[in-house]
């Protein structure tokens, strides 16, 4: 994985000591709370319900051992001894104190890791594949790219202050396991003619206002990424909207133009900087290429695996296809039963962190579904690494089944969350705590966000749960059918919210619906898209009082 | 009033920005003498006007303001203010930007407004060289950290067209 060199230790030490200083200037009245505010969330540092929040950055979800050995001790040592990993490749530290957080910012720069840029108005963390560079189905390995984006995005002067946050992601896969579709710019790498380059996805985002991306230019080649992000990074810097924050995204913006009118803007200013001295060198992308290569993988012999089913089932959920034979990528889950799902104790961190170091190259990656990777793990070492990650819960055979589902923090840490969400999470796993039967609904994705902001990207779950505030109570709306993907799309409403104890039988019925309907070679989603909402609708309000007689029988009561 | 550093040093500001009063428009407004920044919509409304009578002439840019619009009379202006109402809103860093790299304006190009310490860096980035800092604010501390918080840059900018990666040794 990428090194820093020279210049790279040398500015995120100068970011530390900027950021003492700017703690030190707030503390002693010279930099007002509103001064001080863009420059801390700027380091990852929120004010939150109970106690500050701070993100530190995993940049394009890379991680090596002795970075998520230090994530632990911070943890441990600044906080309560556990992180959250969110869906765009950050972790969360719930309680820290301000006066900490330099202290913090030093000790993540000794391991190479910062916190720059992780919140705020500006360019964010770059996300992309967590499968990068081993994926089965890979066209070309993002990681260099997405490098050598952070390194644009760090500190851009003419855009540290957009209309809103500003999201990248980047994928060089046949299937898109980044949800291009839905962030500020979407890049899918392909090759054209011999040439690499990208297709440029611009507009899209969860959120308030849910919007799949358009395409602004089918393909752009590698060497000018950074010229024409830097086109379309003007164009919205100068004609976003700053009157109303809910309206201030880029989406709003390529709403508003036109995607052909806002295409030909880009096309207008990047003709201005095209082929000018940020377009990108051979030798450039070389050297950063040269920290991404392949490690010294080994030939395997095939080897039989043990047939005890519940190390048979980790392999069927947990495990996916590698690129070199005799490998696979192995998934911790961070969706044990019971706790909130990402979060990851300081304990988990240390042992994951050596499974890292015995077993994938001490390297591990961050996925957008909240859980860890490890890439690169012979066949022949799974039951081995089974036992090592049941032994610290993190081998929960349940990737992409009902409860290894996304949720943000919600309600019980955020202030921005209308509603809780891990409570909902749990009452789920609960009720659906069968491994079997798990295993017999499949795959489906259920993602569950507090609010609107959409952090556990409801809309593109399967089933989508929302937290609502309706008269300062919490309810949840339920939306069916969205996905990520290629044919990432937004699931639909299935009707008036419920409250949090309806939650699991509302869940329940959805699921009910889909086993008595699917045929035989049916996911959830398969079903859903030939029979449609309705018949999940009718079950799910079946015998509810509603409209009238909801009113009559509250008045009765 | 703000502190003007200029020439990394405090300078005494000899320009007066011309405001308009309540009832004012930009086509009848006396047009005071001096060394004088005029809102663009004044310099547009009375353009000859104000070359017949100032040989020194400034310009007041607002962030909703194109500079493409008075692209053609840059030569007519000694110093060009960019305001920054606060200091949240970046579109100046863009007119400063396109100022400089696309319309080579090269008289004093000056940040004024919500203009505060932990922005001079990415101000001098852009292509500002002059910078009224908020009132009430350390100016002598600004002078001393404020320029230099990181010692080199990855992406071109004005005052570095080329990127690090292609400085590297």
């Amino acid at each position: 994985m990428y090194k820093y060199d020279a210049i790279d230790r040398q500015l995120i030490n100068e970011r530390v000591a900027q950021f003492r200083d700017q703690v030190r200037r707030w503390k002693a009245g010279e930099l007002a709370d509103d001064e001080f505010r863009p420059l801390r969330l700027q380091n990852g540092l929120y004010i939150q319900r109970h106690a500050p929040m701070f993100r530190i950055a995993v940049p394009y979800g890379m991680l090596n051992s002795a970075q998520l050995r230090t994530l632990g001790h911070v943890a441990a040592k600044y906080d309560r001894g556990y992180g959250h990993f969110t869906t765009r490749h950050n972790l969360q530290l719930n309680w820290p104190k301000i006066e900490d957080v330099p202290e913090i910012m030093a000790e993540l720069a000794e391991v190479e890791m910062h916190a720059i840029q992780t919140s705020g108005n500006c360019l964010r963390n770059i996300t992309t594949d967590p499968f990068a560079g081993v994926a089965a189905d890979e066209v070309i390995d993002p990681r260099p790219l997405a490098e050598i984006l952070r390194e644009w995005t760090t500190f851009h002067p003419e855009f540290a202050f957009l209309p809103r946050k500003f999201k990248i992601a980047i994928s060089g896969t046949r299937e898109d396991r980044a949800v291009t579709w839905f962030h500020d710019i979407g890049l899918h790498l392909k090759e054209q003619d011999g040439q690499v380059g990208f297709t440029v996805i611009v507009g899209g985002g969860l959120g308030r206002t849910p919007i799949r991306g358009q395409v602004v230019r089918e393909f752009l080649p590698w060497q000018h990424i950074l010229t024409y992000c830097e086109a379309i990074l003007r164009v919205y810097n100068r004609a976003g909207r700053r009157d109303n924050a809910y309206k201030a995204r880029i989406k709003i913006l390529v709403q508003a133009t036109g995607i052909e009118a806002f295409s030909q803007q880009v096309e207008d200013e990047w003709a201005y900087m095209k082929d000018g001295p940020a377009t990108l060198t051979q030798a450039e992308f070389d050297r950063v290429a040269a920290h991404f290569t392949a490690p010294d993988y080994e030939k395997q012999d095939e080897v039989a695996l043990p047939t005890e089913k519940a190390f048979t089932k980790w392999v069927d959920r947990n495990t996916h296809p590698h690129k070199v034979p005799g490998y696979a990528a192995v998934t911790l889950s961070l969706k044990q039963h019971g706790v909130a799902p990402g979060d990851i104790t300081s304990a988990q961190m240390a042992a994951v962190a050596d499974l890292a170091d015995q077993y994938s190259f001490g390297e591990l990656r961050i996925s957008h579904e909240q859980n860890i990777i490890l890439a690169d793990v012979k066949k022949a070492d799974l039951p081995a690494v089974w036992e090592k990650a049941k032994a610290a819960g993190l081998a929960t055979p349940n990737i992409g089944l009902l409860t290894g589902m996304i949720c943000c923090p919600g309600g019980d840490f955020c202030d921005l969350a209308n509603a809780k969400s891990i409570p909902i999470a749990n009452a789920i796993q609960a009720r659906f705590d069968d491994l079997d039967y798990l295993f017999d609904i499949g795959e489906i994705d259920l993602n569950i966000s507090g609010c609107m902001n959409a952090c556990g990207h409801h809309h593109v779950g399967h089933i989508g749960v929302l937290g609502v505030d309706k008269n300062d109570s919490e309810f949840y709306q339920v939306t069916l059918g969205g996905r990520q993907g290629n044919d990432a799309r937004l699931g639909k409403v299935i009707g008036p919210s419920f409250s949090a104890d309806e939650m699991p039988d509302v869940v329940d019925k959805i699921i009910k619906v889909y086993l008595e309907s699917r045929h035989a070679d049916e996911r959830f989603l398969d079903t859903f898209d030939r029979i449609g909402l309705d018949p999940f609708k009718n079950r799910v309000y079946e015998g509810r009082a509603h409209g009238k007689a909801k009113t009559a029988q509250k008045e009765a009561a | 009033m703000a502190q003007l550093i200029k020439n990394d040093t405090l300078a005494v500001d000899t320009w007066k920005t011309l405001e308009l009063a309540e009832g004012e428009t930009p086509e009848s407004v006396a047009l005071p003498a001096g060394d004088i920044i005029f809102p663009l919509a004044v310099w547009q409304a009375r353009k000859t006007e104000i070359i017949s009578c100032h040989k020194r002439i400034g310009l007041l840019i607002q962030p909703d303001e194109l500079i493409e619009d008075v692209a053609g009379d840059l030569e007519y202006f000694i110093v060009i203010a960019v305001n920054f109402p606060k200091f949240v809103d970046g579109r100046g860093y863009s007119t400063a930007s396109l100022l400089r790299q696309r319309y080579r304006y090269e008289g004093e190009l000056r940040a004024v407004g919500d203009v505060l310490h932990d922005q001079l860096f990415f101000m001098r980035r852009v292509g500002f060289d002059s910078y009224a800092l908020k009132d009430g604010k350390n100016a002598v501390y600004a002078l001393e950290t404020g320029f230099n918080s990181f010692s080199d840059t990855y992406q071109t900018s004005t005052n570095q067209p080329q990127p690090y990666f292609r400085r590297r040794a």
